[in-house]
């Protein structure tokens, strides 16, 4: 599990640099991930993460993708996806969720984005199987502490 | 005029009343003799145990059914009584009137209870699904698979020489429009239901998994026989198709509770996709919310295991007669994909086997056994390709699906005791209008729409005898649209790139046309024709036809509805035989 606090310092700071120069210094803080690095094997019994997502975990990552549609409008929460989704897995009975889907935890409440639209997401990455108390989702790949804005 | 109106005041009371309360299985339900149903009675109102009576033919319930109902005051979250009786059954065939009544509220359904011929006709069975098989489907492949000149095909579909002998109603219990759950579920038990449920009618209480069970087709062969089972299909093998042949769900969603089940009735042979759900969920790629290991335990009963193609040959040398083939986590890909244009995931599952391949693998495994057989064959993504407009990947299903179909025709020529059934479960709102021709005049792709004599001839090209067009985004294609949409852009261009995906959600949780396919040359904007809230193009509500060949196919005839199939393959196979 990432140290919270050191999660939260990192982000602050990275905040911080955003006054001054951000796009340059998020450069350096961050490390990108793409959807077609998140696995090294993938088979039917199962997906294996890649090298690189194991070395990332607990360290920040930007990711570009596309906001699912969410449950409700306004939320702390949403499924990024590597292409735009057709269906929604949370209000249709019979579609399923891709395989190499990545939960964003936004810091805030933040509105949902136009489907169509490219964003980047910045935060922490988290590695392994989580369910969500809430709502019983579970997740393999999670960013946490994350904030995102159209790409 | 005020005694009319206070006579009228009455007579709709009356009927108010006399609806008030629900009997599970509902009026004119066709009961398999023999087969255990649950029985329920929904009341609309909290009533007291002596107030209720429920008779059978006049009888009490509990005489004809052998055992007495369990009253429930209040089901959960109902502010209402039920009386409740699981795993019934009536033994003698005939005409059953049921009536329930609680104080003023009564409620009368007649049954219609059916024995079979003592005799089997058919001692295998194999059925085959094009999960939403319209017309315009066939024309397609047959069309772009063999060609045609002079108005006159240049071969035949191997569906072409099984003779229609029906047409299909397919609405559920509570719509005229249907899903591939009710339908299927309606072909496999007999009793027709509510869209999204398998093998139950669909009641009140919200808990999916507690609803009035009737027995589905693998579990009537498990009661009555020792014939093999088998599922073959391109979908994932808990997608609302095959969970029907063994199921019990109000909603299909439930995919992890329908491996579960799919465990319990131990097809023998189980081929297709979806992974995700067997695998527990600490391993990467799960879709269960536990721990339990359905590879392992399928592996623990004696089953052989098959992941690629390579696998399942081998697998079909093996003498356990017991194979599970996962292919994928989810839904294979289509052949378009798999075969030509390494598009979808195929980079992510390079080793997925065809449905022919796997077709071939179970009928080779399941004609061992002496006692025959019941394989189900369905060609699943005929239907996932037509929801998003995809014809050509639908097209290719169907191809495929013949090719399959194909091996079934062989098969008879050595097993002429096996029925066929072909059809589809429900149909999509597609037609075949022309062609594209992209040398006609004009930037506008509209302007390319051959109609009428304008038409011609398509020019796909299938020269090395694979029944598939040796390139699929020739000159001069077919122009096929849908009746319904939502918002998309229409390119009347193959999607060279993967599956169609027609529209996305915005921000107000609308279906708005994907922009990805807005720059493509000749793109226009279709504002669509249903709800916003529809992502893709929807089921149709129009007839299936039904195409049957080999004993028992005398069983189909004239518009039937999709739950008296399920009779005409028990009849064949005498499942309910008459006892002397």
């Amino acid at each position: 599990m990432p140290d919270p606090l050191l999660t939260r310092r990192r982000l602050l700071f990275t905040l911080a640099a955003g006054a001054s120069g951000f796009g340059a210094h998020r450069a350096q803080a961050a490390t990108s991930l793409d959807f077609d690095e998140l696995y090294g094997k993938i088979s039917v019994l199962g997906l294996t993460f890649s090298d690189k997502v194991k070395a990332l975990a607990g360290q920040t990552v930007t990711m570009r993708g596309y906001m699912a549609p969410p449950l409700k409008a306004e939320a702390d929460f949403f499924v990024l996806t590597e292409i735009p989704m057709s269906i929604c897995p949370f209000c249709s009975s019979d579609s399923d969720w891709p395989d190499n889907i990545v939960v964003v935890r936004l810091t805030r409440v933040q509105t949902f984005e136009q489907a169509n639209a490219l964003i980047e997401v910045a935060g922490t990455l988290e590695v392994g199987s989580w369910t969500d108390p809430a709502t019983g989702f579970v997740s393999l790949l999670r960013i946490v502490d994350a904030r995102f804005h159209a790409a | 005029m005020r005694r009319l109106l206070a006579a009228l005041a009455t007579t709709t009371c009356l009927i108010a009343a006399a609806d008030a309360a629900t009997v599970y299985p509902l009026d004119r339900a066709t009961i398999l003799a023999g087969s255990p149903f649950d029985f329920k009675v929904e009341f609309d109102a909290v009533v007291k145990p002596a107030d209720v009576s429920v008779t059978i033919n006049g009888e009490p319930a509990e005489k004809v059914l052998g055992k007495a109902p369990e009253f429930i005051e209040k089901e959960k979250g109902v502010e209402a009584t039920a009386v409740l009786l699981r795993a019934v059954n009536i033994a003698a065939p005939g005409t059953y009137k049921v009536e329930a009544k609680a104080g003023n509220e009564t409620k009368a359904v007649t049954w219609n209870v059916y024995g079979t011929p003592a005799t089997a006709k058919a001692k295998n069975v194999i059925f085959f699904l094009g999960d939403g098989l319209s017309v315009a489907h066939r024309t397609g492949a047959r069309l772009m698979s063999k060609g045609m000149h002079e108005g006159k095909a240049d071969g035949r579909l191997n569906l072409d020489d099984i003779p229609p002998v029906a047409f299909i109603g397919t609405s559920a219990t509570n719509a005229i429009a249907t899903d591939s759950a009710n339908t299927m579920s309606a072909y496999m038990t007999g009793h027709k239901t509510a869209v999204n449920a398998i093998g139950v009618y669909a009641d009140r209480t919200k808990d999916v998994l507690d609803d009035p069970r009737v027995e589905n087709m693998a579990e009537a062969l498990r009661r009555t026989g020792k014939k093999s089972i088998g599922l073959v299909v391109t979908s994932e093998v808990e997608d609302a198709t095959p969970a029907a042949v063994i199921g019990h769900t109000r909603a299909r969603a439930e995919k992890a509770v329908l491996v579960e089940q799919l465990f319990e009735v131990k097809p023998d042979i189980i081929l297709g996709g979806g992974s995700a759900y067997f695998l527990p969920k600490a391993t990467p790629g799960s879709k269960r919310k536990d721990e339990k290991d359905y590879i392992a335990l399928f592996r623990d009963q004696g089953y052989t295991l098959a992941t690629t193609k390579e696998e399942l040959a081998s697998a079909a040398g093996s003498n356990s007669g017991k194979i599970l083939g996962l292919f994928h986590t989810g839904n294979l890909d289509t052949v378009l994909d798999r075969q030509f244009l390494k598009k979808g995931t195929v980079a992510k599952f390079p080793n997925q086997p065809g449905l022919v391949e796997m077709t071939k693998v179970a009928l080779d495994q399941l004609s061992k056994n002496p006692e025959g057989f019941f394989l189900m064959v369905e060609g699943s993504s005929i239907d996932k390709m037509s929801h998003p407009m995809d014809w050509d990947r639908a097209l290719y299903e169907t191809i495929e699906f013949d090719q399959a179909i194909g091996l079934a025709r062989e098969f008879v020529k050595t097993h002429p005791d096996t029925l066929i059934v072909v059809t589809g479960d429900h149909t999509h709102g597609v037609s075949i209008v022309g062609t594209v021709d992209d040398d006609k005049p004009g930037p506008e792709m509209r302007e390319k729409v051959g109609v009428y004599a304008d038409a011609g001839f398509p020019n796909y090209e299938d020269k090395n005898g694979d029944g598939y067009p040796d390139k699929v985004d020739v000159s001069r294609r077919l122009a096929i649209f849908s009746s319904n949409f939502p918002d998309y852009y229409e390119t009347f261009r193959p999607k060279m790139d993967g599956p169609f995906e027609p529209a996305v959600q915005n921000e107000k949780k609308e279906y708005v046309a994907n922009e990805a396919y807005k720059d493509v040359p000749g793109a226009v904007l279709r504002i669509g024709n249903i709800p916003r809230s529809s992502d893709t193009a929807v089921h149709a509500v129009d007839d299936v036809v039904l195409q049957a060949v080999g004993p028992g196919a005398d069983g189909f005839r004239g518009y039937m509805e999709q739950s008296d199939v399920y009779r005409a393959i028990a009849e064949a196979l005498a499942l309910a035989p008459a006892k002397n």
